[in-house]
């Protein structure tokens, strides 16, 4: 039962073969099983999953069921949800119940989503390991003594060991696109603005994006019909129609342009990973696509552009946490700068603190101009540089990744190592763009996932070519053992 | 070449309200200057001329109608509160009257 | 030989703009409300809210910006400025910053020599912080966040002032216009308009400006005057002893008239401004600013120059007038009721009506004697039915709520005697009843006129058309 994709599990609900509470039930029990060895989930919500079931059960009954009623689910622990403890994987929140529902939670409760529980990631979601989190790291199925890549990790690392068909996830830098491609399933980051941020507590936010984990790319075009739209609570959130995306999943890929960036595959780059990649562009060759080299020439920036932008947002972005209205308050402070320093000095963890400081300093008096103004022009030259493939191509094909996942405590000492680490990924949310990453191959039976990369609002064609890859790849229904 | 000394990781914590373990300050001025370092490749790049990029789409700001659409709250809210009482939330005494 | 010093001041005025909701958050602006209920999840800074930009308070500054003669920024830019307070529940407050909604304007006060046109640097759109209140909770603070959130317009001048009646004056007509644009309540005591202070003095002369203080939220118009009059002899005395200025942010206590410096801003505040990420840049077209252009009202400086040019009033008069809306209103509103002319209504709203206000502490918007009321008293001395000496007493009546003035006049009878025969007849017995006074006025004692015209409006009780009288009492002593 739980190796069936989201969209068999839909199929089996409709005709009535399984009921959400049975699903529910089995996932549950999986969960349950699991966790103390993967410790993907912060928190399991079983009377209000079964609960959702029921009532989701119910509402097939009175035929008022749509196409995803009933089907369990798994929110990472950023979103907000009204009445259930929302932490962000920090001890600044482990207290925190979140008092309304993230707009994203509403949309998967509207469509009958039934949601087991909130998923362990990197506190804040700082981080590329899931390692950064106040209630520990999460492991990779593939290997526990491994990393399940980050920041989203308790959502892919759940995912990947079928303890729930389908998780949301953001990514600000490639927290969904890593982890999906550590953990060998698929993982789609939306157009920024296709998704509201609205309850998602924010990291960067003009880099911030919601997406989805899954098996394969039908159930992300599912979960994209439920998840994807225009919310007048968000300013950034775009206005702008959104497709059926189940609805091309089977368009050819006749006439296709797909471009090779040659940045993608330069140096650090692991040869196994690259000759995987190559082989994936030729397996879509084949489906009809045509392959072309193209230059991303601003890529080698894109991190350090990322490491100012994204830490100053933060700091500013995290200033709230300050222990007077909710969350993490220290025990007796002397004064108010005692409660504001001691409280955010404990109630944050190191990686936290680090991109605070980083961004603080970015930001200050004297160093404005040398930094984030500076990072912003770059910021738009990279823009530039996408904009200016997509004259030529019609997608961007390449690694997610420089390697596959790395063992647990591994990078753990050397900040930028880690950093370096989502080399592939930044840049599209420097520019906005739709990432996915596919499962692609392996390299010493870990997956290794290729990213496609899309103009703006182009996520149909994404999944359409994910879909296409996947008639013809078996790589997305390989499963890790023990699970 | 920035670089980070423990008098600089004293006032940036400062400035963002963080209390820092002393024995911690060496291994933050190092991070933060490998850091620094890492963020100070982009300085060879030539941006002149380059408009700065607040926002990926450079879309405009979109207006709301002025209506009141939002209740009283104050009891979910206050009841996560770490302190409360007749209403207010409470700190530490502030030194400043306006 | 003392130095003669020059005072150079320039205000920041907050303006609360009366919005229905906050400026980013759907939550209620009303003010008095129970401590923290209109306080919403953006207003708190609750992890994962954002904000979404209110259409009425960037009309309001337009509006505003269009009323000073200012340009639009057809791009304006919300930046986040940091900094921890209890009061500010994000960390941040989203204000604009290095590009404004309002460019750079003027406003025209009236001063001891004349009307001087004070320059507008800017004037930007930004939230409101809540309010932290000081009762003792236990030796700690109480955080109210109500306010969080109203929607401000601050108000920078050029340092154009030269003394603190010139800021009072500022201070007055940009208290008048905001309100006659109906963009603030203008309600001082409720903080809806706040002023800080920058004050310096130089050498007369001297070409560089000195070093400035900044006295912060001073709320009355009065205190203003006071604050900034302390500051100046302040920094007199400090630079006449050879000191120097510290550039400082000061507060004024009024119980004691001193300012003293803050001490929460003894620090160098860095306030790391940058573009807010969950606000796009604020786009407004030609097409937009035109349909607030049609919208504003006749505006001050205008409606002072339409009173001179149509009702022939003078400058002094027009500009006491429009100072005022309400009163320029009321004006309006009799003139429009009555077929006195212009200036007898601008005498008796200038003169009997604001005397009666004064005297009972009340303001124009609360008169007793309506517009239309004041009318109907004013048409009946145009028509002569009464004296502008029984006017007085038909106007007491009317404060006292006797009712219209046609209703007082006839209740106590005091139309003017027109009835040429009845004043005859008057005459008659007064002459008949002063025969040795009649005598010596026939013989030339001329100044007894007067005794008669007095006992004729005595048997007349006053109301008796003094004219008339006069006229009669000449044709009938000479006869």
């Amino acid at each position: 039962m739980h190796t069936k994709t989201l969209q068999a599990l839909a199929s089996a609900l409709a005709d009535k073969s399984v009921s959400s509470v049975e699903l529910t039930e089995h996932f549950l029990k999986r969960c349950r099983e699991h966790n103390d060895n993967l410790n993907s989930f912060i928190t399991l919500t079983e009377e209000t999953a079964l609960a959702q079931a029921k009532a989701a059960d119910d509402a097939r009954a009175k035929g008022n069921a749509g196409p995803l009623t009933g089907i369990p689910f798994a929110q990472k622990d950023l979103f907000c949800t009204k009445g259930i403890k929302t932490t962000c994987a920090s001890k600044m929140l482990d207290n925190f119940i979140a008092p309304y529902d993230a707009t994203l939670v509403t949309k998967c409760q509207d469509a009958g989503l039934v949601s087991l529980g909130k998923t362990n990631m990197d506190e804040f979601a700082m981080g590329s390991s899931n390692e950064n989190s106040h209630y520990g790291a999460v492991k990779n199925p593939w290997d526990t003594a491994r990393v399940p890549g980050g920041s989203s990790g308790g959502s892919a690392a759940a995912v990947a060991a079928r303890l729930v068909p389908a998780a949301s996830g953001t990514d600000t830098g490639g927290s969904i696109r890593q982890p999906a491609s550590f953990s060998g399933i698929t993982g789609i980051k939306p157009t920024y603005g296709r998704v509201s941020r609205y309850g998602m507590i924010a990291f960067a936010s003009s880099l911030d994006q919601g997406g989805v984990f899954t098996q394969t790319a039908e159930d992300a075009a599912l979960l994209m019909n439920v998840i994807a739209g225009f919310d007048p609570k968000d300013s950034t959130s775009a206005d702008v129609a959104v497709p059926d995306y189940a609805a091309t999943l089977n368009d050819s890929l006749h006439g296709l342009k797909i471009g090779l960036p040659k940045e993608y595959f330069a140096e650090g780059l692991d040869s196994s990973i690259a000759t995987i990649i190559e082989n994936a562009a030729k397996t879509l060759e084949q489906q009809g696509a045509s392959v072309t080299e193209i230059s991303l020439p601003n890529t080698p920036s894109a991190i350090p552009v990322y490491y100012v932008i994204a830490p100053a947002e933060c700091s500013s972005n995290l200033s709230r946490f300050d222990g007077v209205r909710y969350g993490y308050r220290c025990e007796a402070p002397n004064d108010l700068e005692d409660l504001y320093k001691r409280s955010r000095g404990e109630g944050f963890g190191a990686e936290v603190k680090r991109r605070i400081m980083i961004g603080t300093y970015a930001l200050s008096a004297g160093y404005y101009d040398a930094y984030y103004l500076k990072a912003q022009q770059v910021r738009r030259m990279i823009s530039n540089d996408f904009q200016q493939a997509f004259n030529d191509v019609d997608v961007i094909l390449g690694p997610t990744c420089p390697t596959t996942a790395f063992k647990l405590g591994e990078k753990t000492t050397d900040p930028v190592s880690m950093y370096l680490n989502d080399i592939y990924t930044i840049s599209t949310n420097l520019a906005g763009l739709p990432g996915m990453s596919i499962p692609a191959g392996f390299v010493d039976g870990m997956p290794v996932g290729m990213q496609l990369i899309g103009n703006h609002f182009s996520e149909a064609k994404l999944l359409n070519i994910g879909h296409q890859f996947q008639q013809v790849t078996d790589w997305h229904q390989q499963m890790p053992e023990g699970f | 070449m920035s670089t980070i000394d423990a008098n600089a990781v004293n006032n940036i914590a400062h400035l963002a309200r963080l209390a820092v373990d002393n024995k911690h300050i060496p291994d933050l001025a190092r991070d933060l200057t490998n850091i620094l370092d890492l963020v100070e490749q982009m300085n060879q790049i030539d941006t002149q001329g380059i408009e700065p990029q607040a926002h990926p789409l450079d879309a405009k700001q979109r207006l709301r109608n002025d209506e009141v659409t939002e209740i009283n709250q104050r009891e979910l809210f206050m009841s996560i509160a770490p302190e409360t009482e007749a209403g207010l939330y409470l700190v530490p005494k502030v030194i400043d009257a306006e | 030989m003392s130095t003669e010093w020059e005072v150079v001041i320039g205000l920041e005025v907050h303006v609360q703009l009366n919005t229905q909701s906050k400026i980013f958050s759907g939550a209620a602006t009303a003010y008095g409300a129970d401590p923290n209920t209109q306080a919403c999840a953006i207003d708190l800074g609750m992890p994962g809210v954002l904000p979404v930009l209110n259409k009425e308070a960037v009309r309001k500054a337009t509006l505003f910006g269009l009323s000073v003669d200012a340009e639009i920024a057809k791009h304006s830019v919300f930046a986040r400025k940091n900094y921890f307070y209890p009061d500010l529940p994000k960390g941040y407050q989203i204000s604009q910053y290095e590009l404004p909604i309002v460019g750079k304007g003027h406003l025209d006060i009236v001063t001891d020599n004349g009307i001087k046109r004070i320059g507008i640097t800017r004037a930007h759109l930004e939230e409101d912080a809540g309010k932290s209140l000081h009762e003792d909770f236990h030796g700690m603070t109480g955080i109210d966040l109500n306010r969080a959130g109203t929607p401000l317009l601050e108000i920078v001048s050029e340092p154009d002032m030269r003394s603190a009646a010139e800021a009072v004056s500022y201070l007055k007509t940009l208290h008048n216009l905001v309100t006659h644009l109906g963009i603030c309540d203008g309600n001082m005591q409720e903080g809806s308009f706040r002023c800080d202070a920058n004050v310096s003095i130089r050498p007369k002369g001297q070409q560089e400006f000195g070093t400035r203080t900044e006295t912060k939220n001073v709320n009355s118009f009065r205190f203003v005057e006071r604050a900034i009059n302390y500051e100046i002899e302040r920094q007199i005395s400090v630079l006449e002893q050879g000191g120097t200025i510290d550039q400082a942010t000061l507060l004024y206590d009024a119980a004691k008239n001193e300012t003293r410096p803050m001490r929460s801003k003894e620090e160098a505040n860095d306030y790391r401004y940058f573009p807010d990420p969950d606000l796009l840049p604020l786009a407004l077209d030609d097409e937009w600013i035109e349909s607030v252009r049609d919208t504003l009202p006749e505006l001050p400086h205008e409606k002072r120059d339409r009173y001179q040019q149509a009702f022939g009033l003078s400058e002094y008069d027009a500009s006491v007038l429009v100072a005022n809306k309400a009163l320029a209103h009321y004006f309006e509103s009799a003139l429009d009721n009555t077929q006195a002319p212009a200036k007898l209504v601008t005498n008796w709203v200038m003169g009997d009506l604001s005397g009666a206000l004064n005297k009972a502490s009340l303001d124009i918007s609360e008169s007793p004697v309506s517009a239309e009321q004041l009318a109907g008293l004013l048409d009946r001395i145009h028509d002569d039915t009464i004296s502008s000496k029984i006017a007085k007493t038909v106007f007491e009546a009317m404060w006292n709520g006797e009712g219209d003035a046609n209703a007082i006049i006839a209740a106590k009878g005091l139309q003017q005697v027109t009835d040429t025969g009845a004043i005859e007849t008057i005459i008659d017995d007064v002459m008949a009843a002063n025969p040795t006074q009649l005598e010596q006025y026939r013989s030339g004692k001329d100044k007894l006129f007067g005794f008669f015209v007095g006992q004729v409006m005595k048997q007349t009780q006053g109301k008796a058309n003094p004219q008339q009288v006069n006229d009669l009492l000449k044709k009938k002593l000479s006869s």
